[in-house]
């Protein structure tokens, strides 16, 4: 298995990650090798084997459902990059 | 007259019971340790002296208050300075998880294992280096420097908890947090000669842990020995009604008062003595199983048949859940911003420029394992070949109590030694991997030294949430050895 340029270019910007071509190049052969090395595991017989997601008991302990506060807002705001009026302030999403 | 930074853990408690020292001491001789050793070592990524001190000053007030009432209970950590982990969140103190994208960030509460040993009267001596968000075996990938080895400065602590690992070996601290997804207390903690506990998984609250992957993530902590570790085991673990994923059941109390080991079976697994591993770290692990032996466990030969595919489904899993968990780094909410027009931009930009180079390589690994036409080959078929790692070990504690193995393949390395070769870093944690897959808790410790005086440890793995047998086999082991008193010529 191995991946292109072009692939590393299409994973990276599905997750928002913008790369120089240096690390596109770089990627392509790295991830390949490790996809390469990964392959061993295509080869075992898990037709009757279960996933493992995790490894606890599957029914997690639930808390009562008591309201408790929260930080203040002025707190979570003061590690904001911007900000204005209470709220995050972010670059327009829309046209 | 011994320094007062080479007191263990347990003494320099007795110490400050009798009066004999004050935490204010204790907390002033680590900060000199701290100011003199850390340009040559660099452990630290925060120091936080003015907490440090005034926490120590409350600590021995309230000390003088407990002398008028010995028989009320008193936490063994009460007093006692430490470090923590910079993936660990600390209320108001800066916590990056060695990455330029959370540069300054800091927390608006701290985690439940930390606010439970400061509960416990712990002194905060600050945060410690990591690799970027816990990623990697060697401290290498911090975005701030990397951490020296204090047995040999030209090589790596281990990691990612190398600084903690670090800081513990140098008598910087008393104790030190870490954490381990795939052998990042163990590793370092055998890296750097000093003991480390990987508890199971769902044992210590992750609540306040900045999530690396989510499945495989668990809370430790690094001592000199066993007997140190029990009090921050005793004050972290337990259920958090914070954590989904903290288990429910009652933490056992242990008592370290016996070290016969009678009855005791220990499995020792075929497996993990293969080609490539340093011929001195075989004969120090064997070694030390004799001396088990000799205190009276059953040693037996067993076998954890996938072994050998516990490294590919790891770098399957933790990566997807990284990339997931990596999400969140928006520049929206904290951290730096690298400005753009367009929000789209933004996140490219800022992404693009503050991941460090492991990081973007397992997020973009991470996305290629989950991404639409590759999920079922690759993330799908790791959780399966999972199930067969988890089953193995629980084979394998049918006949055994105990499994004992390398921690690494290897003493500590060259810093610089493995180059831009991802699958050579990757090879290292060959060993510690499984534990974390199949969720069982594991405790590293010194076993010997090799030709250049660099400590090999090795681990015991148990049942998952049999923490106490790790406890009762380590301490045994460390009563009849000297290993984890040397100390490094600093």
């Amino acid at each position: 298995m191995s991946l292109t340029v072009e692939e590393v270019r299409h994973i990276a910007d599905l997750a928002r990650l913008q790369l120089t071509p240096e690390e596109e190049r770089r990627y392509a052969g790295q991830l390949s090798s490790i996809l390469e090395y990964a392959a061993r595991l295509l080869e075992v017989d898990t037709a009757q084997i279960p996933p493992t997601a995790t490894v606890l008991p599957l029914r997690a302990p639930l808390r009562p459902d008591i309201p408790r506060p929260c930080p203040p807002r002025e707190k979570i705001l003061s590690n904001a990059p911007e900000s204005e009026a209470g709220m995050f302030r972010v670059p327009p999403v829309l046209e | 007259m011994t320094a007062l930074t080479d007191l263990s853990l347990l003494e320099a408690a007795s110490a400050l019971r009798k009066g004999d020292v004050s935490s204010t001491e204790l907390t002033e001789a680590c900060l000199a340790r701290i100011e003199a050793l850390e340009p040559q070592l660099h452990a630290f990524l925060a120091q936080t002296p003015d907490l440090a001190i005034s926490q120590a000053k409350i600590a021995d007030q309230q000390l003088q208050e407990w002398r008028k009432k010995p028989e009320e209970p008193l936490p063994l950590t009460h007093g006692i300075p430490v470090a923590i982990k910079d993936v660990l969140c600390l209320e108001g103190v800066p916590t990056t998880c060695g990455s330029r994208i959370l540069e300054d960030f800091r927390p608006p509460y701290s985690a439940t294992s930390v606010s439970r040993l400061i509960d416990g009267g712990v002194v905060v001596l600050g945060k410690t280096n990591t690799d970027e968000f816990a990623m990697g075996s060697s401290t290498e990938n911090s975005a701030y420097g990397t951490t020296h080895n204090p047995w040999d400065l030209n090589r790596v602590p281990g990691g990612s908890s190398g600084g903690s690992a670090a800081a513990v070996a140098a008598r910087m601290c008393f104790a030190a947090l870490g954490t381990d997804t795939g052998g990042s207390v163990r590793q370092p903690a055998s890296f750097c000669g000093i003991t480390g506990l990987k508890t199971s998984y769902g044992r210590i609250s992750r609540y306040g842990l900045i999530a690396y992957g989510s499945s495989l993530d668990t809370v430790g902590a690094l001592t000199r020995t066993a007997s140190d570790l029990l009090p921050l085991f005793t004050a972290m673990a337990g259920h958090d009604p914070l954590d989904s994923t903290c288990m429910p059941d009652p933490v056992p109390e242990i008592r370290l008062d016996d070290s016969n080991l009678a009855g005791v079976r220990i499995g020792v697994p075929k497996e993990y003595f293969i080609e490539g591993i340093q011929a001195e770290v075989e004969t120090a692990v064997r070694s030390a199983v004799e001396v088990f032996k000799a205190l009276g466990a059953e040693i037996q030969e067993v076998s954890l048949p996938h072994t050998d595919l516990a490294l590919p489904v790891y770098y399957l899993i933790a990566p997807a859940e990284a990339s997931a968990n990596l999400a969140r780094y928006d520049a929206v909410r904290f951290g730096p911003r690298l400005k753009s027009e367009k929000l789209w931009d933004q996140y490219l930009k800022t992404r693009g420029a503050l991941f460090g180079p492991e990081v973007k390589r397992r997020i973009t690994l991470g996305t290629y394992a989950l991404s639409a036409g590759y999920y079922d080959a690759y993330y799908g078929q790791a959780q399966k070949v999972r199930t067969l790692i988890k089953d193995d070990f629980e084979t394998v504690f049918k006949e055994v109590d105990l499994i004992a193995c390398p921690v690494a393949p290897t003493t500590a390395f060259r810093i610089g030694e493995h180059g831009d070769d991802p699958l050579a870093m990757y090879l290292e944690d060959v060993f510690t991997l499984p534990a974390n897959l199949a969720g069982v808790p594991g405790m590293a410790f010194p076993v010997g030294f090799d030709r250049n005086d660099l400590p090999i440890g090795m681990q015991l793995n148990a049942p998952h949430l049999d923490e106490l047998a790790l406890f009762r086999a380590v301490h045994a082991y460390q009563t009849q050895t000297d290993w984890h008193l040397r100390k490094p010529d600093l």
